[in-house]
């Protein structure tokens, strides 16, 4: 028997040719992002939701909110915050157990790719067509129902942070919830009806301070009500600060429990998540 | 660690609850050599396999795989090992080319992606999304993404179920050419012509535990088999005897009968009598 120790093709006619560690998490968002656009459902049902949304809202309520300050002003909140916690948080709730179930992720761990660099590439997905869908939704706003963006670099900044943080904590809580399905087909089944709930608790269709107060306090625990305040504070007047449970827009709170949360997701994240179906082993 | 061992096992077992799926495998497979690990279904093979890809943590013996324990997967080591899994997932939206190529960038000494797809026979599909390939067709592209890092050791489990007689050369003959160019391959398979087609040496695996280690044509010592000689007896019922001469023993037998002895057989088992003889006792 032979003993060659290394195939025969000379290692020196290719030289290492692997990518650095940045340059390998680009290349897995590149393909999770041309995956997500390739796939017609994703598209419509995460990109065109929060549209339609808008748009039915919009037309149901086109008067003021009081204060000269029309609904959609209002509403816009709700629906960026919608928008953002579908494409991170029932995004990768639901598609993240289909691979599992597939054997994608198993697949994964059979290559030296180092794991985080998976983890990198959803986050680059989320990221990306996070801004894309809310850019989409401000112009469909501004362009049919007037919307008034932010008028100063202050609030664009508070709407960059409660974003960013927002995304975050929805995009590792998508992944830790991810593990809770057994099988491909259950993912939608256990991130919807969470995702409803909040939406509905959390003011994204109703004005959040005509909700009973236990209802308040209830999405009070939950980001998706902090993260629909704080885009309140950029799309609304200052003087709309008093009306809120707290009495203010609160955004030091806003930061403080989205941050709680995403340190929640990480704990979640590297507790239970699962490379392989239950079966598997 | 003996440098020309590929694998060497001691001990290995795993039990999932109060089913025990390996009960104490020891195992050495060498440098360059395909070993085949034959069973039959739910015998502990693929069990045994993933402990050794790493995938699965083992309760308890000595593992070594390319010299490293696989419970401790470093990406070096992962870099060295190429793995076709049974069933593993496709990208659907993504084409064949697209998959290959990204596979191709985890490896630090990966392949040509375009001459892997030629090798695995989808050069006219490069462009196809996966989820239009046949099933054989998928499965050449999970040896496409086994050895894209032109691996020392190549795991395949169960890589024909499923496949056409003329598909299934084609595959056998890649799996020659891999083996030509040194690579150590590992096979699982239930099926006797592939263990003997394709490998140096067979081991069967049954009820968890390894029955015998052997090259194809000398397991169960097949060549020394003792022959079995089958007559009828004046009365019309059957007799047969387990004979080491069997010629001897028929002249014998046609003296004390005085010519012709009524239904006469002489055999000898084949391998699929002594694979079932195996797999039939470690139940």
């Amino acid at each position: 028997m032979t003993t060659t120790t290394k195939p025969a093709t000379p290692v020196a006619a290719t030289p290492s040719r692997r990518p650095g560690a940045g340059a390998l998490a680009l290349r897995q968002g590149r393909l999770e992002i041309t995956q997500f656009l390739r796939s017609r459902e994703s598209v419509v049902f995460t990109m065109g939701f929060p549209i339609i949304m808008i748009l039915i809202f919009a037309s149901i309520f086109d008067g003021t909110i009081g204060g000269g300050v029309k609904f959609t002003q209002y509403f816009i909140t709700g629906m960026i915050a919608t928008g953002l916690m579908t494409v991170s948080f029932q995004n990768l709730g639901i598609w993240i157990p289909i691979e599992r179930d597939r054997g994608v992720l198993k697949r994964y761990r059979g290559t030296p790719m180092p794991k985080w660099v998976w983890f990198a590439g959803k986050v680059i997905m989320v990221v990306a067509i996070g801004i894309a869908e809310t850019a989409l939704l401000l112009a469909v706003a501004v362009a049919l129902f007037d919307l008034d963006l932010p008028g100063t670099a202050e609030k664009w900044f508070t709407f960059g942070w409660v974003a960013v943080l927002g995304v975050t904590a929805c995009t590792l809580c998508g992944i830790a919830i991810s593990s809770l399905a057994r099988t491909a087909r259950s993912g939608s089944a256990v991130v919807t009806p969470v995702a409803l709930v909040l939406q509905f608790i959390s003011g994204v269709f109703f004005v959040f301070t005509d909700l009973p107060t236990w209802m308040q306090q209830v999405a009070a625990l939950f980001p998706l009500k902090w993260m629909c305040q704080g885009l309140r504070s950029v799309f609304l007047p200052e003087s709309f600060g008093a009306q809120e449970p707290g009495g203010s827009f609160e955004l030091g709170r806003v930061a403080v429990v989205l941050a709680l949360w995403c340190v929640i997701g990480v704990v979640l994240c590297l507790t239970t998540f699962r490379w392989t179906t239950k079966r598997d082993g | 660690m003996d440098d020309e061992l590929a694998i060497s096992v001691r001990g290995l077992r795993k039990a999932y609850g109060d089913n025990v799926a390996v009960a104490g495998v020891d195992l050495d497979v060498h440098r360059g050599e395909v070993f085949a690990l034959l069973g039959p279904n739910g015998a502990g093979k693929t069990t045994t396999v993933e402990i050794l890809e790493g995938y699965r943590r083992r309760d308890a013996g000595e593992v070594r795989v390319l010299g490293v324990d696989p419970a401790q997967p470093d990406s070096h080591w992962r870099s060295r090992v190429g793995i076709v899994l049974q069933g593993t997932g496709e990208f659907d939206e993504l084409t064949v080319a697209e998959v290959v190529r990204h596979f191709s960038g985890f490896y630090p000494e990966a392949d040509d992606p375009a001459k892997v797809i030629e090798r695995v026979g989808l050069a006219d599909k490069a462009k196809a999304r996966t989820h239009t390939l046949s099933g054989g067709q998928r499965r050449r592209l999970d040896v496409a993404l086994g050895i894209i890092g032109r691996p020392e050791l190549l795991f395949l489990d169960e890589p024909t179920t499923g496949f056409d007689p003329e598909a299934r050369r084609e595959f056998w003959e890649l799996i020659r050419d891999l083996a030509a160019a040194g690579t150590t391959i590992v096979l699982t398979t239930h099926y006797l012509d592939e263990a003997e087609a394709l490998a140096d040496r067979v081991g069967v695996i049954a009820g968890g535990r390894l029955v015998e280690v052997a090259a194809p044509n000398r397991l169960g010592n097949r060549q020394e088999a003792l022959a079995t000689v089958s007559w009828r007896t004046p009365e019309g019922t059957l007799q047969s005897a387990q004979s080491a001469t069997p010629t001897a023993f028929v002249a014998d037998l046609a003296a004390r009968y005085g010519g012709e002895v009524p239904g006469l057989t002489v055999t000898r088992p084949t391998l699929e009598d002594v694979y079932l003889t195996m797999i039939g006792h470690a139940r």
